[in-house]
């Protein structure tokens, strides 16, 4: 999922008539004061990262005057929250808080279902989750019916609201719907809605994240990563994205584990089919590696895909290893990714003397594919192991011969294994 | 015997002029599938591998009568016009091997199934083979592909996973068992087709003797397999193994679709709720073929 800031989603929710509280994003305490001078009010300063808890982490902190509010700021910019830096931070005019509502969409693959949730609540502010059953009402959506106004409605008299909020709240749960159908979110959430003592109702705070494959449909979001990650993506990350985006034939995905590499015993792993591709990652692990990035070619996808794929993942820094985790018995014709990852290996692998790669490739078109690995390879110095589908479920073994090949391979630089 | 293809089941190849629809369409032909006709706007009076070709599914139906199927190789951004075509010129199966379709698109497509009363098989699935018997998707990939690795037997498999849905059954035929039909649900957020509509079709085929499923972590579908064995809508042996235990939170594994939220879906909830069930939960995908020829024998 590709998700938004809060401040990205509150323009959204404004845009469809929500009301939000009078507020910028900036990056600089001196920023900050501005916006607080220009408010005239007590205000509230948020970090803008992708983490939940971020107010019990110190991540929001509030300010009576612009001199305050400059000050807090500068505790508030550079901090770390679940390893996420703060570097943008939106001010807003605090509000006096009367009382809490959840809003919330989500969509629900159970068979039953297979449709957006309309989820409401009395209990705002905290977790959905520890909220109890007779405290949410929820309604699922027929996307043919759509949503109505008076669905939302229903929500709030289920619950019992007061007849003098209960509209303005049943539009500010149908502007999030509106959001959510309008924007392709895979979910959107206002948490907590306030219901201030003058009696507005105004989005609080706001969590949403649009569907990777409508991404494209709104480039009006400027998203530069439709993929789901629990951090904003890296430069790597930005690369692989980029092998993806403009071609539909396959699937390449390709995620960063380790930004930082401290250490040894990380291999570029290029998995094929995400079951099997997990299974490699497991007996790996068991031999004491890691993976530096995850990756996924599949769907038969070109060779020119593979072969960027590969060209990413073997020209990682600080890799001990390159492993082929074909761990599955393709219905693709494999000859494809054995072309793409000879064109890999022979333009990267020179660049790496003694740097050592395991090969496992099964499927359709296996024996023209070995030929085609076994040929291609043939004149390269590093040591190369290629294996077929008598080999497709001893993810043991072949992690053991990467183990292996590593250990030599750190001999030869003096390293003691 | 076998679900969901039958040897007279007549087939529809949308988007049948493309890259993988041309492939694909060969395939299934030269696998014994009745391909009856193909569909490209602006390709009307051509033929693919001797299948004729229309420039809309209407088009098709009328001119080839009734078709009980479609496999839609389309890109993701056009499958939902592909599908509602199909759904309006009354096809009851469609099989969507096709990935990053837009989640809303998706929502519409299964709601007018419903309405339509219709089997909607992934997005994102690569396909259902029953061999001998006949294919809709790549599942199988060319004719000799698909003869080595699919072999008849008792064993109907269902995957979570595309590749994996040629592996189960590649270890199955390895353990001396063949299967009766092979589906992959779907890579997609939003499936048609899951382990709870699908299991009870098993449990209706009498040449099914037994089920194994290669599930990951993410989504409700492993927890519906469980409730479909609990609640005695499938009771013959049952074999599941879950994919990806060593996740991290809020990662999603491209084909795996794996979102573990809240607790939820996650590997060992999944487990409990299966062994729960009275279901066989093996650790290693290596042991699904041994332990469900066990169950068979016994």
């Amino acid at each position: 999922m590709a998700r938004l800031y809060e401040y990205q989603g509150k323009q959204l929710l404004k845009g469809a008539k929500v009301p939000i509280p009078q507020g910028e994003v900036v990056t600089t305490p001196q920023e900050v004061r501005k916006i607080a001078e220009k408010i005239g009010k007590p205000v509230a300063i948020k970090s803008q990262v992708w983490a939940g808890g971020r107010g019990k982490a110190g991540g929001i902190k509030f300010a009576n005057n612009p001199d305050d509010a400059e000050k807090v700021a500068k505790d508030l910019f550079g901090m770390e929250i679940k390893n996420l830096k703060v570097e943008k931070a939106l001010v807003e005019e605090k509000l006096n808080v009367d009382k809490e509502y959840y809003v919330g969409v989500i969509i629900d693959a159970s068979r039953e279902v297979r449709a957006p949730v309309v989820m409401f609540s009395t209990e705002g502010g905290m977790d959905i989750e520890s909220v109890p059953a007779e405290k949410i009402a929820q309604i699922n959506v027929d996307v043919l019916r759509g949503f109505r106004l008076y669905d939302a409605l229903n929500l709030c008299v289920k619950l019992k609201v007061p007849t003098k909020v209960l509209p303005s709240i049943a539009q500010a749960i149908m502007g999030l719907y509106q959001t959510f159908k309008g924007y392709n979110c895979r979910t959107a959430e206002i948490n907590p809605l306030i219901q201030t003592k003058e009696g507005k109702i105004i989005a609080g705070d706001c969590r949403m994240a649009i569907d990777d494959s409508s991404v494209f449909r709104h480039p009006e979001l400027g998203i530069d990563v439709a993929r789901e990650a629990p951090t904003p993506p890296t430069e790597f990350d930005k690369i692989a994205w980029w092998i993806e985006e403009g071609d539909l034939r396959g699937t390449c995905y390709i995620a960063q584990m380790a930004p930082d590499k401290k250490g040894l015993g990380y291999v570029g792993y290029h998995g094929i089919g995400g079951g099997g591709a997990i299974l490699g990652v497991d007996a790996l692990n068991r031999q004491g590696l890691k993976i530096a990035n995850y990756a996924d070619t599949s769907g038969n996808p070109t060779a020119a895909k593979v072969y960027r794929a590969a060209k990413v993942i073997i020209s990682q820094p600080d890799i001990e290893g390159y492993m082929l985790g074909g761990f599955i018995v393709a219905n693709q014709e494999q000859w494809h990714h054995a072309h793409g990852v000879v064109k890999a290996l022979r333009e990267e692998l020179p660049k790496r003397p003694g740097f050592p790669c395991v090969l496992l490739l099964c499927g359709n078109k296996e024996k023209e594919s070995m030929e085609i690995l076994k040929e291609g390879t043939a004149d390269l110095q590093n040591p190369i192991e290629i294996y077929g589908s008598d080999k497709v479920y001893e993810t043991e073994f072949l992690a053991k011969r990467m183990r292996a090949l590593i250990d030599e391979y750190r001999k030869k630089r003096g390293i003691k294994a | 015997m076998a679900i969901l293809l039958e040897k007279n089941t007549t087939i529809l190849v949308q988007g049948i002029t493309g890259r993988e629809g041309s492939a694909r369409a060969a395939f299934m032909k030269g696998y014994g599938t009745k391909v009856v006709a193909g569909v490209t706007p602006g390709r009307g009076g051509e033929e693919v591998s001797g299948i004729p070709v229309f420039n809309t599914v209407e088009e098709a139906v009328r001119m080839k009568g009734p078709i009980d199927a479609s496999v839609t190789f389309v890109p993701g951004p056009g499958l939902k016009d592909a599908v509602l075509e199909a759904l309006d010129a009354g096809i009851k199966f469609i099989v969507m091997p096709v990935e990053r379709v837009p989640l809303y698109d998706i929502l519409e497509m299964m709601a007018y199934g419903k309405q339509k009363g219709a089997r909607l098989l992934g997005p994102g699935s690569i396909g259902i083979i029953s061999p001998g018997i006949a294919a809709a998707g790549w599942l199988g990939g060319t004719p000799e592909f698909a003869k080595r690795v699919f072999v008849p037997g008792p064993v109907g498999v269902i995957s979570r996973s595309g590749g994996q849905s040629g592996t189960v059954p590649w270890a199955i035929q390895q353990a001396g068992l063949g299967v009766t039909t092979v589906l992959h649900i779907g890579t997609e957020p939003v499936v048609g087709q899951s382990f709870g509509d699908i299991l009870p079709l098993f449990e209706a085929d009498k040449d099914t003797k037994g089920v194994a499923i290669f599930g990951e972590i993410g989504g409700p579908y492993e927890e519906e397999a469980a409730d479909a064995v609990r609640t005695k809508k499938f009771t013959k042996p049952l074999v599941v193994y879950v994919a990806g235990a060593w996740a991290p939170e809020g990662m999603r594994f491209s084909h795996a679709s794996s979102i573990i939220e809240r607790g939820k879906g996650s590997a060992k909830s999944k487990i409990a709720s299966l062994k729960e069930a009275g279901v066989h939960v093996v650790d290693r995908p290596d042991e699904i073929a041994p332990t469900i020829k066990r169950l068979l024998k016994a």
